[in-house]
This record gives C-alpha cells, sequence and structure tokens, in this order.
C-alpha cells in the first residue's frame, strides 16, 4: 500500500483552478492563454538591447564615458525585472465561491427580490453600499458566482475576476489588477527610459562617427544602428504615451478599465470614492501602498479523498498554512440553486459586467486561444483559492 | 420512514450549517469584515463575543493594509532592488497574516470549538468572507443510522 502512496504525483491546486490562465514552474507562474505578443515584446526589448550592447556600446565606452554601458545594464536589467514581475505574477484573482457560499448568496439574493411573478424578467442583481457617502453598484458575477467587491472584474479573456482590474494587456501576457499594477507601471516607465536613452546615444554615436569617418561608412560599420533607430522611435511614441496615461490614472487613483467606462466622469456621475484628492497621496498609495498577497493558494496540495496528508507547501504567493480545516466538497457542477429566475448563462465565462480588454493605443486583441489547457469552469472542487 | 426523516434533517443541516460573513465595503475597498451579528448564530453565540473577535480581525486586517511610513519604506526599498529583496524577505502583510492565523487559531480553540462552532480564515476564501461551519460534533443531530434502531 505505502509503496503505491509514494509513487503516486502530488497534485497541487494550480492544475484545478478554473479559467483560463497558464502555470508553469509548478504554479510559481501565472499567465494568460495568449502568450504570442508577449514573446514578441521580450524579443524586441533583448534584441535592440542587444544590438546596441553590440554596436554602440564598445565605439561609446571608448569615446565618451563606459558609465554609459553600464547604466543601460541597469536599465535593461530593471525593464526585464518588471516585464517578467508583471507577467508571471497573479494580478489579484478572486477565487470563486464554492458551493455553500454560492448557495447562501443566492438565497440571500432571493430573500432580497421577494417574489418575481413567472413571466417577467428577474431585477438584475445588484448590491448597493455606501462608500465614502457615494453609493457603488456591486454586480453579480454568474461565472463566479460572488457580488463583485468595488473595483474588481471580469476578464473574459482570462475567465477571471481580478481585484483592482486595470485592463489585459497581451504585451505583457497577463492581466494588470491589483497585486501587479505597480510592475506594469515601473515597467512602462522604464521601458520609456531605456527607449528614450537607446535612441538617444544611437543618435549621439551616429553623429560622432559620421565626424570621423562619414554617414555611409558610419551605417556600413554599424548596421545595427538603423535597426535600432526605427523600433525605438515606434516604441517611443506608444511606450511614452502609455506612461503618462498610467501617470495620469495613478494621481486620480483610477483605473483603466473605470477610465474606459466613464465611471467617475461626467456631471450626474458618483465622483470617484477611492480617490484621496491629493495626487501625492494617491501616487504613494498605488506605488508605494503594502504588497498583497496573492489568495490564490496555487502551490497548496490537493486533498485526495482518501485523504494522504501532505500538508500544504509554504510558497511564496500563498500565506495558507496548516492548521485549517478543510471541507470535502463534492465534486459539483452545479452550484445554484436551479429555480426559473436563474437567468440564460448561455455564454461561457462572459458575466453580467464583463469588460473589455486594453484601451491603450498600441494593444491590439489577441488571438484566439490555440492550447486546450482548460480547466473546465464548471467543476468546482477543492480548488477555488 | 425514520431513515428519510433524518436525510430530510441531515440535508436541512447541511444548508443552514454554514454562515457566511460577508466584505463590509463602507470605508473603500480595504479589508474589513461586516460586524453586524447574523442572525442564524443567534442561540449559538454571544452576541457581544462575536462583535469583538469580528472587530480584532479588522483591526489586524487595518494594520496590515496601513498606508504609512512603514508600508512607504518597504515599497521604496523593494522598488530600488527590483523587489527581489522580497525573495528573501516576507512583506509586512505577510508577517500580519500570520498572525492573523494565530488569532483565529486560538479563538477557535478558546471560545468557538466548545460552542461547536468553527472560525474559517479568509484568506482561505479570497479575502472575501469569515465562514462559520457549524462542527460535526455539535450535539442535536444524531447519526441516522443509529436512530433506526
Amino acid at each position: 500500500m505505502s509503496a503505491v502512496m509514494i509513487s503516486r504525483k502530488v497534485t497541487r491546486k494550480w492544475e484545478k483552478l478554473p479559467g483560463k490562465n497558464t502555470f508553469c514552474c509548478d504554479g510559481r507562474v501565472m499567465m494568460a492563454r495568449q502568450k504570442g505578443v508577449f514573446y514578441l515584446t521580450l524579443f524586441l526589448i533583448i534584441g535592440t538591447c542587444s544590438l546596441f550592447f553590440a554596436f554602440e556600446c564598445p565605439y561609446l565606452a571608448v569615446h565618451l564615458s563606459p558609465a554609459i554601458p553600464v547604466f543601460a545594464v541597469l536599465l535593461f536589467v530593471f525593464v526585464m525585472a518588471m516585464l517578467l514581475r508583471t507577467s508571471f505574477s497573479d494580478p489579484g484573482v478572486l477565487p470563486r465561491a464554492l458551493p455553500e457560499e454560492a448557495n447562501f448568496i443566492e438565497m440571500e439574493i432571493e430573500a432580497a427580490n421577494g417574489n418575481v411573478l413567472a413571466g417577467q424578467r428577474p431585477p438584475p442583481r445588484i448590491k448597493n453600499v455606501q462608500i465614502n457617502n457615494q453609493i457603488v453598484k456591486l454586480k453579480y458575477c454568474y461565472t463566479c458566482k460572488i457580488f463583485r467587491p468595488p473595483r474588481a472584474s471580469h476578464c473574459s479573456i482570462c475567465d477571471n475576476c481580478v481585484d483592482r482590474f486595470d485592463h489585459h494587456c497581451p504585451w505583457v501576457g497577463n492581466c494588470v489588477g491589483k497585486r501587479n499594477y505597480r510592475y506594469f507601471y515601473l515597467f512602462t516607465l522604464s521601458l520609456s527610459l531605456l527607449t528614450i536613452y537607446i535612441f538617444a546615444f544611437d543618435i549621439v554615436h551616429v553623429v560622432l562617427r559620421s565626424v570621423d569617418s562619414g554617414f555611409v561608412n558610419t551605417i556600413k560599420e554599424t548596421p545595427g544602428t538603423v535597426l535600432e533607430v526605427l523600433v525605438c522611435f515606434f516604441t517611443l511614441w506608444s511606450v511614452v504615451g502609455l506612461t503618462g496615461f498610467h501617470t495620469y490614472l495613478i494621481s486620480l487613483n483610477q483605473t483603466t478599465n473605470e477610465d474606459i467606462k466613464g465611471s467617475w466622469s461626467g456631471k450626474n456621475r458618483v465622483q470617484n470614492p477611492y480617490s484621496h484628492k491629493n495626487i501625492f497621496k494617491n501616487c504613494c498609495e498605488v506605488l508605494c501602498g503594502p504588497a498583497y498577497p496573492s489568495v490564490l493558494d496555487r502551490r497548496g496540495v490537493m486533498l485526495e479523498d482518501s485523504s494522504s496528508p501532505a500538508p500544504s507547501d509554504a510558497s511564496a504567493a500563498s500565506t495558507n498554512k496548516g492548521s485549517n480545516p478543510v471541507s470535502q466538497t463534492t465534486k459539483s457542477s452545479a452550484p445554484l440553486i436551479p429555480n426559473e429566475h436563474t437567468p440564460d448563462e448561455a455564454k461561457p465565462g462572459i458575466g453580467a459586467g464583463t469588460q473589455k480588454s486594453a484601451s491603450s493605443p498600441k494593444d491590439e486583441k489577441p488571438p484566439s486561444p490555440t492550447s486546450p489547457n482548460a480547466v473546465a469552469p464548471g467543476v468546482i472542487k477543492e480548488s477555488t483559492h | 420512514m425514520a431513515e428519510t426523516h433524518s436525510l430530510q434533517d441531515l440535508r436541512q443541516a447541511a444548508v443552514a450549517s454554514k454562515v457566511f460573513v460577508q466584505r463590509d465595503y463602507t470605508s473603500g475597498t480595504i479589508c474589513k469584515f461586516q460586524t453586524k451579528f447574523p442572525a442564524e448564530l443567534e442561540s449559538r453565540i454571544d452576541k457581544q463575543q462575536f462583535e469583538e473577535t469580528m472587530q480584532t480581525l479588522n483591526n489586524l486586517y487595518a494594520e496590515a493594509e496601513k498606508l504609512g511610513g512603514r508600508s512607504y519604506l518597504e515599497g521604496c526599498l523593494a522598488c530600488l532592488t527590483a523587489y527581489t529583496i522580497f525573495l528573501c524577505m516576507e512583506t509586512h502583510y505577510e508577517k500580519v497574516l500570520k498572525k492573523i492565523a494565530k488569532y483565529i487559531q486560538e479563538q477557535n480553540e478558546k471560545i468557538f470549538a466548545p460552542l461547536g462552532l468553527l472560525l474559517t480564515d479568509p484568506i482561505e476564501r479570497g479575502l472575501r468572507v469569515v465562514s462559520f461551519p457549524t462542527s460535526k460534533h455539535h450535539a442535536g443531530r444524531s447519526v441516522p443510522w443509529l436512530d433506526c434502531h
């Protein structure tokens, strides 16, 4: 008996998580399904920087200062660190409600709505909450079976509710939400600096070299320069623009999602209740606020029904430690109490308040998913951590 | 007959066996739970005790999310090291979460378990709810197959 149990592979919770994410490194890395544009981003950054280090840096280090390549290396490392941090981390995904909680909420809703006559449309599932003297509506997510916290939104591409949802960025291959927004912002900021830096020193290099050998010879000696200048030129406009846009959003403590929907703009609309009305305070909160932990226990071990008592793994992302009572819920695929009021949920993964993806100028619609790495969203076993 | 009656009881017990206390969003998006005493727990626990527990939890979460000198310092230091410092160091929030887990364990041992209740750590539910599942050992529902004979 024990020999069989030893050879059995341990199943971690990330393998059973609903939603359309892909996981790597045994649950440590979490990304969206479509990663093509992310690879393009990586290629452009690494490619351009390699050309810079190969062609420009030797000349500039000798003729101007060795500090130039050193600073470029530091900036490059910072950009890559921020990009990988944004792409690989949990953006702030909210776990779906377990069947009992879903039932409880369902009963609450029915109690609130009272009797709806047959043939009448049931009222929308909305809770009103007063935040800082403003009325904010909390919408019910039909996919996740929860009332979304304020500022949370459901990403249709990743099929998850994300806390403080900003947008889904195909360039980083992940959603941008509460947990990784500051890394995303620092990525765009540092990338802007890197692009400007490379662009500027490319020009300086070409000028300096042309004085010695003439323009055409310079281009012949360092053909990479042309490519770099092209990439930097087009990148500059988009990335610097994006950085500026997000700086504006941060100073107002708004998300891209709220900005697109015009939640806080317009005459008859509610004012932003989350803003501290002070630019400095808003920036501090968004960029230097506490580092929120992931509430998805990705690397915890799934307890099998025959109870192999493996303790949950102490990972950096999870804080779900030992002594928690785990209720052995059954494999329920129909968590709602079905009745004639249950609305038509024909569209998979798209709840009542599904948001569109990115608004930023250069973001494109990602291609349709090709990798069948799905976990059926209906099965809510012990997996919604 | 007696068997079906007991099964019905069990089903009712299963439905009513968990009480969920939701988040309180009136102060914004900070983590705070409602301190309003749920009606289902009226006969099970003292209202004062419940409110005290919830208030302590709220205070602990407020401490975790506090925007002050310490969090700013942590944020700036982490930024300077490109956030690699979090590979070796625990964040302030994680430290407080450990404190909270310990507090909940203490409360369960001292107060809730003797009453047949169990407070689950909200981190297991995505910091959305605090749930009170009733313990299986709570007297009142005898095992059905013992009833018949």
